[in-house]
């Protein structure tokens, strides 16, 4: 096994198992909080993916941004400690199929799936320039749609929050 | 340098683990003089002798500050969050510490040479909230939270200006990379970025080409500008004076970390400090040169010395940070501390529009010329 592969096996650790926390813990600060370390484990995976600019955005945005007012909300929330979250409604058959169909067609898509397997890692030094020349050429008009998007956003909830 | 640190150890795991030490080494050294510099300079600022009992002159003042605060009682609050409490120092530390990696110290030592490393260093510096939010909340104790939540508003307000005004210089180098940035602020104070940029063609180590002539000094005026937004946020980012309303005594007892006690305290301390040093250095590569000499030339390249050109590098690294440290003392025992509306007007109304003009008029002349 090479240091590569410890690596990987550690970041998917981490992702996974705060993953988990984030999933099954009862106190929702900890969910919050261990969202963090599931974002920073995707982002060491993008590293090991040569992907250096998205690893780099996924914490500017997630961790510097969506996190931060995530938990910003969750601490003035009233009650954090033992919520219960889940929904009383249940419905074990439909949850049961509708997972199972789920699950089979990911292991399907694992399995069948002819992965290309490169030998060696690409000779590609930094993706930000390819990423930056896309943006503004090729994919220029759904780059300004979303920005568009965004900013409807923004107006919508500077008009909600607004005094009356 | 990092092959030169394999050689001497001559174990590989041994010398990364050396190699990735090395700049909390040079914390913890520039802690204890900075907190000498922080008591006295206070003093004199208030005309006062400061302290005078420790060591001639006071010197061993902050040797006395630390080993108390490894001496004293780790006090945890019954009805705080353990887990929480015990990771928040850490993880705020973390923060501060993981954006060193990138820091260019000289022109042969830089932890990663990222061609990420602006980016990177804006990303990973919003990981101190994180901690800061974490301690205040799992403190459990109302001065807590309220610090800790005036900081998040805070930090993450001034991220956008600080970006901006960093973004602005990228844009010049066309390139994100803090060596490529250093280099080409090469031959001298009046080609550094703050006096408007390179005045004649340089090129970088991948070979592209900055087209830069004398014309350049358009840009002084607005570069100018950037340093001042860059350096008032970086001041708001690291909750210094006048932007320490996260842990305004008068009004929240001790912020966010009012509960902590002992060597937790000590972690924020130090996180505290290593970020004030950060943004500096950050001030100094980018607007300043960084490790460059002010005249260009150094010792170590005339005499052939690479030791000494290294040593050269560290030291105008050093020595521009700890001026920019020294302002930041400066300004916080001469400027009073804001109120919240007053600090988000700040940042909202003045900062951020300023920011994007100037990034609008610096591209569009970068573009035209």
């Amino acid at each position: 096994m090479e240091l590569t592969d410890i690596i990987f096996y550690i970041f998917a650790l981490v992702t996974i198992g705060s993953a988990m926390i984030v999933v099954f813990s009862r106190n929702l600060v900890y969910s919050a909080f261990s969202l963090m370390f599931t974002f920073l484990g995707v982002a060491g995976l993008y590293v090991l993916l040569l992907a250096d600019f998205l690893a780099v955005t996924q914490l500017m945005i997630y961790v510097g941004g969506i996190l931060v007012l995530m938990i910003f909300g969750v601490m003035l929330t009233h009650r954090v400690v033992n919520v219960e979250i889940s929904s009383g409604a249940m419905r074990v058959i439909p949850a049961t199929i509708v997972v199972g169909v789920f699950l089979g067609t990911l292991l399907l898509v694992l399995t069948r799936t002819k992965w290309m397997v490169m030998e060696g890692s690409p000779d590609v030094i930094g993706t930000t320039s390819m990423i930056g020349t896309a943006l503004v050429t090729d994919y220029l008009l759904p780059f300004e749609v979303s920005g568009v998007v965004l900013l409807v956003a923004i107006v919508a909830a500077a008009f909600m929050a607004r005094k009356r | 340098m990092e092959q030169f640190i394999h050689d001497l150890i001559g174990n590989d795991l041994l010398a990364t683990i050396v190699w990735c030490v090395l700049p909390l080494v040079f914390i913890l050294g520039y802690a204890i003089v900075a907190i000498l510099a922080e008591m006295k300079s206070a003093s004199w600022f208030q005309d006062r002798l400061g302290p005078m009992r420790t060591g001639p002159w006071g010197i061993f003042q902050p040797f006395a500050d630390v080993l108390k605060l490894l001496m004293k009682e780790d006090i945890v609050p019954a009805r705080a969050d353990k887990i929480l409490f015990n990771l928040a120092p850490v993880i705020v530390f973390v923060g501060a510490y993981a954006a060193f990696a990138v820091l260019p110290f000289a022109s042969e030592y830089v932890g990663a040479d990222l061609n990420l490393g602006l980016f990177y260093l804006i990303a990973v510096s919003s990981f101190g909230v994180l901690g800061i939010i974490m301690g205040g909340w799992a403190s459990n104790n109302k001065y807590s939270l309220l610090g800790a939540m005036r900081s998040a508003a805070q930090i993450v307000s001034y991220e956008v200006p600080s970006a901006t005004a960093l973004l602005i210089v990228a844009m010049m180098v066309g390139s994100l990379n803090l060596q490529d940035i250093i280099t080409a602020q090469s031959g001298g104070f009046w080609n550094w970025f703050i006096l408007g940029g390179p005045k004649s063609d340089v090129v970088l180590a991948s070979g592209a080409v900055i087209h830069a002539d004398i014309g350049n000094f358009v840009f002084l005026p607005l570069l100018l500008a950037t340093f001042v937004i860059y350096y008032l946020s970086a001041l708001a980012e690291t909750n210094r004076t006048p932007f320490d309303i996260p842990e305004g005594e008068s009004e929240l007892v001790g912020g966010y970390h009012t509960e902590y006690s002992g060597m937790k305290f000590g972690m924020f301390f130090m996180a505290e400090y290593a970020n004030m040093f950060l943004v500096s250095a950050v001030a100094a590569v980018v607007f300043f040169g960084g490790w460059q000499s002010p005249w260009g030339i150094t010792l170590g390249e005339a005499l052939d010395i690479p030791v000494l050109t290294l040593l050269e590098g560290v030291f105008w690294t050093a020595a521009k940070g700890f001026f920019f440290v020294f302002v930041m003392m400066w300004l916080r025992w001469t400027l009073p501390r804001l109120r919240v509306d007053q600090l988000m007007y700040m940042c909202w109304k003045v900062l951020i529009p300023a920011s994007f003009a100037l990034a609008l008029v610096v591209g569009f002349i970068v573009v035209i010329r």
